[in-house]
């Protein structure tokens, strides 16, 4: 890990542009970056796809299909386009991806601090400092589990895993397991864990259902197809909830299955309310299921009825399918005894946020989410990739990273135009309309 | 987003709804609210309730009027049945709950409410407040509230306004979700 450390020495320069984190969309960014020579670094605090490597269960599968896992100059050339690629497949790929375009990853260096003093960004890592006239963030939207107050409540003969930690059915001691949370995270978990032999329930809020495949293809196929995906955020309704929103109940597997919480009934799991506290050594889950179950079910419906519509009158379609109202015991249980011989492990599948406790530009809201419009973040130069729902739906997808690297840096190139640098010999011309940068189609 | 061509009246003011909203979001210390009763026992298992000043917006608030409840219990419980019994009016506010926002939401999705009618039936097994079975709660053993409601919209979107208006209920929530109570006596 010694081939960078001459250009520590060299830090006193300032670049233009600094992009934390060597995952799918800082790559992208660099991608994008290099084509337009504008000088630039990658720090990672570990290594390439760190995120995927370390820190991510041993049965994950990407979400998207491989042909969706697209990025800047790269495109799927597998023999299996409709497949869903594993973690390490990914990291794998972004590997790859950064080997042949040369992206000047600096890895295990990790970002301390990122101020902006006197019109530049200075960001201090583990190896030195860097200054910059522009910084994108691209450390990812899950740096950290996010967890319910009510945990502090559990007994301590309860052992609590968040999905950093939760690696397999193998790690769990025997007993029941609660798992929190009915997002892809939860219900994933609910599934491998039932089908490992254990008493499992899970915890069900509000969630998205949807089938992994539909009338003959794989579901964001659909919804790629019909715009859905594309849906940009200036013409979303409610733009903070569509952030919030938790992730659709879909899982990438070999059998392409469909994973709700009537498949999860059908292989055991006791389905209850969400999670709302800890009392007297038991776990309390609201009453609201059946309506959180019909709002679900609604909004599913709502979302095939869009993709009927959109083929509607096409005869080489399937016909349309039904999928069953999402069944709901006549008394969904209300507590659930904690300990002992009942549930011994709780799993927090509860979201993910961010991590920017190394920011010191004034840019996060009372809740600690980043002000940014499309990525253009509330502070001249600093841009951010990688957020659910930053510029469309599908933000949140490498695929979807891709297009907004490609409006990010576009807005970069532009800022960096208009701020030429004034303390270096090299003035940098860029023209966004040059050959070589036009997104291909 | 503003709908341009609203055409149903269902006597909501949903701009106004929608511009505290927007004003919440930006100043939301002002919406703490306070919610108070004050009640005063009469003779057996009568109370007469009232209620008239609650805070919100960041300062004291009234009702145009005191409003006063009685409560007591029917006559085969021995009492004088000079009102609704208490867990009937847990019923009446939610039915108050879910209905108003069944009005909201639908003015809000422009859908036309001709009629709304609820039934709620609350079935409780009252060995627990008597204290005969340890194993029974004091509560209602589950909630069914039955609406009937004539609108010009499709089942679908009927269907959707009553889960909408269960998302966004206070007393939904307060009765679905475990709530602390401090109960204290002053001297």
């Amino acid at each position: 890990m010694n081939r960078h450390d001459d250009k520590i020495a060299r830090h006193a320069g300032i670049i233009d542009v600094i992009v934390i984190g060597a995952g799918h969309a800082g790559l992208a960014a660099s991608f994008l970056l290099s084509r337009k020579g504008v000088s630039h670094v990658v720090l990672e605090r570990g290594e390439i796809g760190n995120a995927w490597r370390e820190r991510r269960w041993d049965s994950l599968r990407l979400l998207t299909p491989n042909w969706q896992t697209q990025l800047p100059g790269f495109r799927y050339a597998g023999n299996d386009p409709d497949g869903f690629m594993t973690s390490q497949e990914l990291v794998g790929l972004l590997e790859n991806y950064a080997r042949q375009n040369a992206a000047p990853v600096h890895t295990h260096t990790e970002v301390t601090s990122v101020r902006r003093v006197r019109g530049l960004y200075r960001v201090a890592t583990s190896r030195g400092e860097w200054r910059a006239r522009a910084v994108i963030l691209a450390s990812g939207a899950c740096n950290e589990a996010v967890i319910p107050k009510v945990a502090s409540d559990l007994p301590d003969s309860v052992t609590q895993l968040t999905p950093m930690q939760y690696r397999s059915p193998a790690q769990l001691e025997a007993g029941g397991v609660l798992v929190v949370g009915a997002s892809a995270t939860g219900v994933q978990f609910a599934d491998e864990i039932a089908q490992a032999g254990f008493d499992v329930t899970i915890a069900v809020g509000e969630h998205v259902r949807m089938p992994r495949h539909y009338r003959g293809n794989d579901i964001l196929f659909w919804m790629d197809r019909c715009g859905i995906l594309a849906e940009d955020y200036r013409q979303v309704e409610d733009l903070a909830r569509a952030r919030r929103l938790p992730s659709s109940q879909l899982v990438g597997s070999n059998d392409r299955a469909i994973l709700d919480l009537n498949s999860l009934r059908e292989r055991g799991v006791q389905v209850a309310g969400r999670l709302m506290g800890i009392h007297n050594g038991q776990a309390q889950f609201s009453g609201s299921l059946r309506n959180v179950c019909a709002l679900a079910d609604l909004k599913m419906r709502r979302l095939l009825q869009a993709i009927d519509e959109f083929v509607a009158g096409d005869n080489s379609i399937p016909p349309a399918e039904k999928f069953a109202e999402t069944a709901v015991d006549a008394s969904p249980v209300l507590l659930k005894k904690l300990g002992g011989d009942a549930i011994r492990t709780v799993i927090w599948a509860t979201g993910f946020r961010p991590d920017y406790s190394w920011l010191d530009v004034p840019v996060l809201d009372r809740k600690g989410r980043i002000r940014h419009d499309g990525g253009v973040v509330d502070a001249p130069g600093l841009y951010v990739l990688g957020l659910p729902m930053m510029r469309t739906r599908k933000s949140s997808f490498i695929f979807g990273a891709q297009d907004d690297a490609f409006a990010i840096t576009d807005h970069l190139f532009n800022y960096l135009n208009t701020h030429k640098r004034s303390d270096a010999n090299v003035v940098y011309q860029y023209d966004s309309g040059a050959p070589g940068y036009r997104r291909s189609a | 987003m503003t709908n341009t061509a609203v055409t149903a009246n269902n006597g909501v003011n949903v701009e106004a709804l929608l511009g505290a909203r927007e004003a919440l979001t930006a100043a939301p210390e002002a919406a703490r609210f306070v919610w108070r009763a004050a009640s005063e026992w009469k003779s057996g298992t009568h109370t007469q309730s009232s209620v008239q000043r609650f805070f919100g917006l960041g300062e004291e608030q009234s009702h145009k009027q005191e409003y006063v409840y009685d409560t007591d219990h029917p006559e085969i419980f021995a009492s004088e049945d000079k009102g609704s019994t208490p867990v009937e009016m847990v019923l009446v506010g939610l039915a108050g709950c879910l209905t108003a926002g069944i009005a909201a939401v639908a003015q809000n999705r422009d859908i036309q409410l001709n009629s709304v009618t609820a039934t709620i039936e609350a079935p409780m097994d009252i060995q627990g407040i008597l204290g005969i079975d340890a194993d029974v709660r004091n509560g209602f053993d589950s909630i069914t509230v039955n609406y009937r409601i004539d609108a010009d919209a499709s089942e679908e979107d009927i269907a959707a306004l009553v889960a909408q208006s269960q998302k966004r209920s206070a007393v939904f929530d307060i009765i679905t979700n475990p709530t602390n109570v401090h109960v204290v006596v002053n001297k």
